[in-house]
């Protein structure tokens, strides 16, 4: 009974760390030690709750710790920095799943009245944030394609199963049998899935952003269910400060949210109107010519840098060429790679330095005055036809590197950008195609930086 | 006292203002940190399942269960290596200028 007296006291103590944590993440200077505050603060609620009176089971539990987290760990330490994003998909839909089965659990044995129906409520959006999770993870690592998949009465059937699932949640809290609750989690789940497929790759990150949202609201509803607060108040906590995120990142992309979750982004390509000139590519020499002579040149980089993990070599380039005297600066979008600030992670990896980059608002007016854009591995971020109406990239905030005098583009082939569609930028004059992956392409150029 | 529910609910406003308050002006560089470090926080979870799993008696409810604290302890533990090793990135920038 003695260890059990700590309990409140040790929740409270975590939620308001988890507050701290969160305030000191949201500026660069303090970011590393808030996590600090929230890693101790979660070791100390997970021992105490293992002195809650009445609890059995302990050695499973150990099991499944180790097993889950082990794993996890594991995993999280081996991936390469570029898969970041996926991964926090995946713990993402882990912790949604938690919450469902929490639910799912309670229900199970009998939960009645109001805490059924928050069990409900955790249940069927825990079992949307897995399955959508899962999804994001599968698209972003490539393992699933990455375009809108669309079909006729998408939304309609979309919609009807959603009905489907909060019917069978009322139903499982008003007339339950194991039945109706296999039923409605099946019915969540599929939801989650189905409602995620239709988005295409370049929204991810902001999708992401709204399943960890979920998960927050998710956990809070379990909290309320199970009548523990330090999960009601972390809870709310990650789906306030997750809706906001969610919010500022899709404002960051100029897309609304519905658009992202109803508009199946690659799905209108009604125009497809033949894009004048043709692709002309560059060897390597020649390129590396342009830069050396070059008086600025600004480099701006996007998932192709990632995938071929060329950070490193891009600082060299970097070094290579203020050697000669060119003034090199990073033009970072917002969202260039996968997530907000993948670039700006990937390129400190590097150790390139913070005063080279520059975001969107600061760099669009340099680049008139630029010999040479670089862009590598970027598409989308620079695709002109953003500034025209019906464009599906219409309004989407872009960097200009049209208007610098000559543009060389690092790509890996002639495919389209992760939105699916034509880049008029790679067909202007004053542009050049360097076929080939990233890092071999910049090592190319800094060997040949040595010759010029 | 406010007692029961409307305590409940009372908490849950106060905090839903609390996380829209403290990260309401932060800049696009920290988007990706701070929702890998609020996905870690929502792994408070793994309280909750270890409490359903510890209040299982049936062998079903011992396998929900089980998932369940599997699954929030990979949340926990993935969340936190993640954030670390993003926010180390900004550490180590830092520390060069």
């Amino acid at each position: 009974m003695s260890a059990s007296v700590l309990i409140e006291p040790i929740y409270l103590l975590a939620c308001v760390s988890f507050i701290l944590a969160l305030k000191r993440m949201s500026r660069p200077q303090t970011a590393a030690s808030g996590m600090v505050f929230a890693g101790f603060a979660m070791a100390a609620a997970i021992a105490v709750t293992c002195a809650i009176p009445g609890m059995e089971n302990f050695a499973l539990m150990g099991v499944a710790i180790l097993l889950g987290g082990g794993a996890a760990y594991y995993a999280a330490k081996k991936v390469a920095m570029t898969g970041m994003p996926q991964m926090v998909a995946i713990y993402n839909g882990m912790g949604g799943g938690a919450a469902g089965a929490i639910g799912a659990l309670e229900l199970l044995r009998g939960a009645s009245g109001v805490s059924a129906a928050f069990s409900a409520l955790g249940g069927i959006i825990g079992a949307v944030s897995i399955t959508g999770s899962v999804i994001a993870f599968l698209k972003l690592q490539g393992w699933m394609r990455e375009r809108p998949i669309v079909y006729p009465l998408q939304k309609a059937s979309n919609l009807a199963l959603l009905g489907a699932a909060i019917i069978a949640g009322a139903l499982c809290v008003f007339r339950p049998s194991r039945e109706i609750l296999a039923a409605f989690f099946i019915l969540s789940a599929a939801f989650g899935f189905l409602m995620t497929i239709p988005i295409g790759g370049a929204d991810m990150p902001v999708v992401i952003s709204l399943y960890n949202a979920l998960t927050g609201v998710a956990v809070a509803m379990d909290g309320f269910a199970i009548g523990n607060f330090a999960m009601m108040v972390a809870g709310t906590l990650v789906g306030a400060a997750g809706s906001l995120l969610t919010l500022l990142m899709a404002k960051a992309m100029n897309r609304s949210i519905p658009s992202i979750l109803f508009g199946a982004f690659g799905a209108v390509e009604q125009e497809g109107g033949d894009i004048a000139g043709s692709l002309k590519p560059i060897e390597a020499s020649d390129a590396a010519l342009m830069l050396g002579y070059a008086a600025k040149v600004i480099v701006v980089p996007g998932y192709g840098l990632a995938v071929a993990q060329a950070q490193q070599k891009v600082k060299e380039l970097m070094d290579s060429l203020e050697s000669k005297g060119v003034a090199v600066k990073f033009g970072i979008h917002p969202v260039a790679g996968r997530m907000p600030g993948h670039m700006d992670v990937l390129l400190a990896e590097a150790k390139v330095p913070y005063d080279r980059l520059f975001d969107r608002d600061e760099i669009n007016a340099e680049f008139s005055s630029a010999d040479v854009a670089l862009v590598i591995g970027a598409n989308d971020v620079v695709n002109p036809s953003a500034h025209r109406t019906g464009s599906p990239l219409y309004g989407m905030p872009i960097l200009d590197a049209e208007q610098a005098k000559n543009v060389i583009v690092l790509k890996r082939g002639k495919g389209k950008g992760f939105a699916g569609i034509e880049n008029e930028l790679f067909y202007k004059d004053n542009t050049r195609m360097l076929y080939g992956d990233a890092q071999e392409s910049v090592s190319k150029l800094i060997q040949a930086l040595k010759d010029v | 006292m406010i007692t029961g529910m409307w305590a409940s609910v009372t908490i849950v406003i106060l905090a839903a203002f609390t996380g829209y308050e403290v990260i309401s002006r932060v800049p696009v560089m920290l988007h990706t940190p701070l929702m890998s470090g609020s996905n870690f926080i929502h792994g408070i979870v793994l309280v909750g399942a270890m409490i359903a799993l510890g209040h299982a008696h049936t062998p079903a409810e011992q396998v929900v269960g089980f998932i369940a604290v599997a699954l929030a302890a990979a949340n926990v533990a993935g969340g936190y290596v993640v954030t670390d090793r993003i926010l180390r990135m900004f550490l180590k920038a830092k520390a060069k200028e």
